[in-house]
């Protein structure tokens, strides 16, 4: 689950703007940060000292995006950074199988299922169990193909009988 | 219209219109059923795919905008053009109707956005087929909603079915105008930059034939086809969807949250 980062060789500043792109927390899910959700595709520095962060959206409409560019450009002049650049990168389009180890464990400690099976194997009908975050049941329900987020559907355990959210392989 | 002079950039700026247009109008339609849908699993469902769709009319507008040299901006485009400078398909613009009626305009809008960007994820055209790549995904995850809810209710009980089939029977007609190519698309088409939508058509009839042989449905005789959205030309309802989605913004020009 390695995800292609165009990082720049260029020593500790654009080490340091990569750490603090990728420790910008989801606006909708913020138990996650958006280096989780594999998002940062790239971070440069040029010669004129300009940091140039290329951001891919998880959704065509995500309504989080505007948020999370404005958070990265904050959070770049907050590190001392001055002059940022943003740009979208809509190819490859992500995918959730870029949602790293330590995402898929933080969504989980917190009631949110992490993606079950892998995304870029193709469309296939069979999808693996979904287990709930709670009692550890396999036995749950589809409730919604759609969920509060975008990336979510809702689930519900026949065990425990809890609700949850699960992030689905996209 | 202040459109681009040079041709190939004309004609690239309406493609991405047509395209852009497709989605921002059913996104329009969709948002509609915001707090009316059946139940709330739906209610959220259309929402999510209406979100969809507004995210790929944004990148295709805001492109369009590019391209025609960056005199308008994505919301000059969708707020403040008129009826004729629109180019979506009349599909689109329909009202939604009774559930039925939305979930049949989904099937056969989805399915062909699926097999539309399927193919225009090859586009030599570095956004399109970005916008492609991305769109698949939720076209795909619209064409499995729309096929279930079909098979659902076409297969169900005698009240839902004729009411399925009496949604396919109104908007069959507006189906054939998906597949309309003119000069646009085929010349853009031969330089490897759009996608002739005439090619789609076989594979979307077997498709449709296949969801309405599971749901129990019958392909309408075509008695009349709808066409003309592509040259700007509407059906009646468009003007009160664009006299809706407008009126804020014409209002109060810029206004934001």
């Amino acid at each position: 689950m390695t995800v292609p980062v165009a990082l720049a060789t260029g020593g500790t500043a654009v080490e340091q703007a990569w750490a603090v792109s990728c420790a910008v927390a989801d606006p909708e899910l913020p138990l996650v940060t958006i280096g989780d959700l594999g998002i940062v595709r790239a971070v440069d520095i040029d010669a004129q000292g300009c940091v140039h962060v290329a951001l891919t959206p998880t959704y065509s409409g995500c309504p989080a995006t505007a948020v999370i560019r404005q958070d990265v450009v904050d959070a770049l002049h907050d590190a001392g950074f001055g002059q940022v650049e943003l740009r979208t990168v809509l190819a490859p389009a992500w995918t959730t199988d870029w949602i790293t180890e330590a995402g898929r464990r933080k969504l989980n400690d917190n009631g949110i299922v992490p993606p079950s099976g892998v995304a870029e194997q193709g469309r296939v009908d069979l999808a693996f169990s979904v287990r709930c975050p709670r009692c550890e049941s396999l036995d749950t329900r589809l409730v919604s193909r759609f969920g509060s987020t975008a990336c979510q559907a809702m689930y519900r355990c026949a065990s425990c009988l809890e609700p949850f959210d699960a992030i689905k392989p996209y | 219209m202040t459109e681009a002079s040079d041709p190939a950039a004309a004609a690239l700026f309406t493609y991405a219109l047509r395209l852009g247009d497709d989605a921002l109008v059913l996104s329009q339609r969709l948002s509609e059923w915001a707090s009316r849908a059946p139940e709330i699993e739906e209610d959220i469902a259309l929402t999510n795919i209406a979100l969809d769709l507004l995210g790929q009319a944004r990148a295709l507008l805001d492109y369009a905008a590019v391209v025609e040299g960056g005199t308008r901006d994505e919301d000059d485009l969708a707020y403040v053009r008129t009826e004729r400078e629109f180019f979506n398909v009349h599909l689109v613009e329909q009202e939604n109707g009774d559930f039925a009626h939305t979930i049949a305009r989904q099937l056969f809008f989805s399915t062909y956005q699926l097999f539309l960007y399927e193919e225009l994820i090859s586009s030599t055209d570095e956004l399109l087929a970005g916008v492609a790549a991305k769109g698949v995904k939720e076209a795909a995850y619209h064409h499995d909603h729309a096929a279930q809810w079909t098979v659902r209710l076409g297969d169900g009980t005698d009240d839902s079915r004729r009411r399925m089939q009496a949604a396919v029977d109104r908007l069959w007609p507006f189906t054939a105008e998906l597949f309309d190519a003119d000069d646009v698309e085929k010349g853009l088409a031969a330089q490897g930059v759009a996608v002739d939508p005439a090619t789609l058509r076989p594979r979307w009839e077997r498709a449709i034939n296949d969801t309405f042989a599971t749901a129990t449905l019958v392909i309408p005789p075509t008695v009349w086809t709808s066409h003309g959205g592509r040259r700007g030309v509407h059906t009646e309802c468009f003007g009160y969807l664009l006299a809706e989605m407008q009126y804020l913004h014409r209002l109060h020009p810029g206004a934001s949250w």
